[in-house]
């Protein structure tokens, strides 16, 4: 049966971390960079369509630069809101500004065993146990393909990672593997057989496809190429910006929100201008680079800062947000993680980032962490609680319950206690213990994590996937492999 | 005599002044100075200065970026000069450097291009997106020492693999020395692969670089 899902909904609590002034002289420095600068389009497809739409195209240095009446009027098609679909329809997350759902992170590379302990390279089986897992929380909105199955051949490798995850959780699959145009083709055709037909995959699309920029000011062409196929098809697609302050982007926050934002609105644009009215979303996970080593850092106030304000522009666009905290930088589920991770998502929640990305990964993205999974889920659970602020209803304030008590008597055995005790945040990782039982116990909160992730494997069955779909997927995956295998064989002989 | 002269090329560099740098480089080239002092005493004791405070954590790595830029500003006026008098500058090892076929990533790769080059070693740059012949081609022809082997994405590492295997193949192992670099290369990769080494950082790709040089010039192991 499927667990269900506890988002973050209408937060009570918000702030503003730019004004409608100052989003608006981002909005304005992007479209000149738009129109003056430019942003590289390495491919052919996407060169045509901004010179058929009268962008200036430069076919040498693939850079288009776009009058902003083109963006602005291309953006103005993308629908404000929409749904993401799940294989159960209980599940399907409306993107309608109202809700702060989670995700696993992805696309890491390695993985902490959840058994032996040792790191090692990630395959196809963890990105089904993590399906798996996250399936039973209900802290997970939807399911980021979280590691490369490394096993399987790189030409189908995303579709093999779709097709498992759909055969251990039934929420929404977002992925950012698609980069090909077979991938994608492939991709549409397996999102098109768990939705059950077009019309269904249109109107509560099953996957959901984010590519990455090439910052700064460029985006890949494998990338531009699948999008605009999943844009055609009606699967919602997102450009993510990763630009790193001093790195891939000036030393500046508001500067690198310029770089990444002309990245992500032009491949919006792109979109609209191929599909007039296709699901789109903003997706960002900027970071300031460590000045030492140069490497994406993942957290820290630049970060935090990064989260509030990327949703102040989608907001500004009127497109969903599909927004990185939970980034940390930590190599282990330690007290970096936690910092890190709990203000980035508290920032990005606090003003309703639509979608987070994403939980269990560690190392910048790049290590799995079956404890830092539990870890930030609890993450979620405290912001969640702490969004939905302070009831001050006659009820809340509960004079009856202090007239009864009155100075010096405690409010252990009251009803009004037992009503509402409930609502009282408790923590599953903490260790609350008292300090004599700690100091004699074996046990830290890392145990607890994985002791729950463990039982979670072993007990927890999703709704299984109808035998005859799930054949259906396979072969839409043995066909691309076939066609790879017969193209790789021409090439040898050429 | 051309003491007031090293230092202003010393503070070029310490500075990231490319202007300034190629500037005193030729007013070195004007007053007959010998190029090779001027490199030594003026412009690589900048150098290592930043890199002390580098060490240090004073300095980050955009001073070291524009300390690089610098130094080859001034070396691209120097050049010439050190030319027309037959004279060498040491080279600490020939490196050629690329991003792997399929994969478009280069900033990385440019970095330790960058930070490789100031640090005295002659680097041949292929760019991105690099077949494995291109990289056994080039370092035939460069007579590398070292060739270094970026990729960003899990789909195209199995290219530092080809690459490792194609210069065996082509019999230039174990003579030539891989090192590979980018965000998804571990140090089990690196083992697994073949590769001499890896590294996280332009830094360290200058310190493995260093040291496999200087295991090069240890006399080799039999058997």
């Amino acid at each position: 049966m499927a667990i269900p899902i506890d988002p973050i909904t209408s937060p009570k609590l918000g702030f503003e971390v730019l004004t409608p002034d100052e989003v608006r002289r981002i909005h304005e420095a992007t479209l000149e960079v738009v129109e003056t600068v430019g942003v590289r389009f390495p491919s052919e497809r996407a060169l045509d369509v901004w010179a058929a739409h009268g962008a200036t195209v430069d076919r040498a240095t693939q850079v288009v630069k776009a009058p902003r009446g083109l963006v602005i009027e291309a953006l103005a098609h993308a629908p404000a809101s929409y749904v993401l679909g799940a294989r159960d329809p209980s599940q399907d997350l409306p993107l309608d500004g109202q809700h702060v759902y989670a995700g696993t992170d992805g696309c890491g590379i390695e993985i902490i065993d959840i058994e032996t302990g040792e790191l090692r390279r990630s395959r196809l089986q963890d990105v089904a146990d993590i399906a798996r897992i996250a399936d039973a929380m209900d802290e997970v909105g939807f399911i980021w393909t979280p590691l490369s199955a490394q096993d399987m051949p790189p030409e189908s490798r995303s579709l093999h990672e779709l097709r498992v995850q759909w055969a251990n959780t039934t929420k929404h699959i977002q992925t950012e593997t698609v980069v090909t145009i077979p991938e994608a083709l492939a991709a549409v055709e397996m999102a098109t057989i768990v939705a059950g037909s077009e019309e269904v995959r249109r109107a509560r699309p099953p996957l959901s496809i984010m590519q990455c920029t090439t910052s700064p000011l460029g985006h890949d062409g494998g990338s531009l190429d699948a999008s605009m196929i999943a844009a055609e098809a009606g699967i919602p697609t997102g450009f993510m910006t990763m630009s790193s302050c001093a790195f891939s982007g000036p030393a500046t926050v508001a500067g690198t929100l310029v770089v990444g934002n002309a990245e992500v609105i032009t491949g919006l644009a792109l979109m609209e201008l191929v599909a007039p009215g296709a699901p789109v979303f903003y997706a960002a996970a900027q970071t300031a680079m460590d000045l030492r080593s140069g490497a994406y850092t993942g957290g820290g106030p630049e970060d935090f800062l990064f989260g509030a304000a990327t949703n102040a522009l989608a907001d500004f666009y009127r497109v969903p947000l599909s927004m990185g905290s939970f980034a940390t930088g930590a190599k282990l589920p330690d007290w970096q993680a936690g910092v890190e991770n709990s203000l980035s998502t508290f920032m990005a929640s606090i003003v309703t980032s639509d979608m987070l990305l994403g939980m269990g990964l560690l190392n910048g993205s790049r290590i799995w962490s079956y404890a830092q999974l539990m870890f930030d889920a609890e993450i979620y659970s405290i912001v969640r609680k702490t969004l939905k602020g302070i009831d001050v209803s006659d009820e809340a304030l509960a004079m009856d319950a202090i007239r009864e008590v009155g100075p010096n008597g405690d409010f252990l055995a009251l009803k009004h206690t037992r009503t509402h005790m409930r609502r009282l945040w408790q923590s599953r990782y903490m260790d609350r213990r008292m300090y004599g039982i700690w100091e004699t116990a074996p046990d830290r909160a890392p145990d607890w994590a994985l002791a729950r992730a463990r039982e979670i494997l072993k007990t927890h069955e999703p709704d299984p996937l109808d035998p005859g779909v799930a054949a259906a997927l396979e072969a839409v995956v043995a066909r691309v492999e076939r066609a790879a295998a017969a193209a790789a064989a021409s090439d040898g002989r050429s | 005599m051309h003491e007031e002269l090293l230092a202003a090329m010393r503070a070029s560099i310490v500075d990231g002044d490319q202007d300034a740098a190629a500037e005193t480089a030729r007013q070195a080239v004007a007053e007959g100075m010998d190029p090779l002092v001027a490199i030594d005493d003026g412009y690589v004791s900048g150098l290592s200065h930043v890199g002390a405070c580098f060490s240090a954590g004073d300095m980050f790595l955009p001073d070291m970026m524009l300390a690089a830029r610098a130094m080859k500003a001034a070396m691209a006026v120097l050049e010439p000069e050190l030319a027309a008098r037959s004279a060498q500058r040491r080279v600490r090892g020939r490196v050629v450097i690329g991003t792997v076929k399929g994969d478009i990533h280069e900033i990385g790769k440019n970095l330790v291009g960058m930070m490789l080059s100031a640090s005295g070693f002659e680097v041949h740059d292929l760019g991105v997106d690099v077949p494995v012949d291109r990289f056994i081609e080039a370092a035939r022809e460069h007579r590398a020492d070292i060739v270094g082997v970026s990729a960003l994405l899990t789909t195209t590492m199995t290219g530092q693999r080809a690459v490792v295997e194609g210069l065996a193949a082509a019999g230039l192992r174990p003579g030539v020395k891989v090192i590979v670099g980018g965000a998804p290369v571990t140090r089990a990769w690196a083992a697994e692969i073949g590769a001499d080494g890896y590294s996280e950082d332009a830094m360290g790709a200058v310190a493995l670089a260093t040291r496999l040089m200087d295991g090069a010039d240890a006399p080799a192991s039999v058997g």
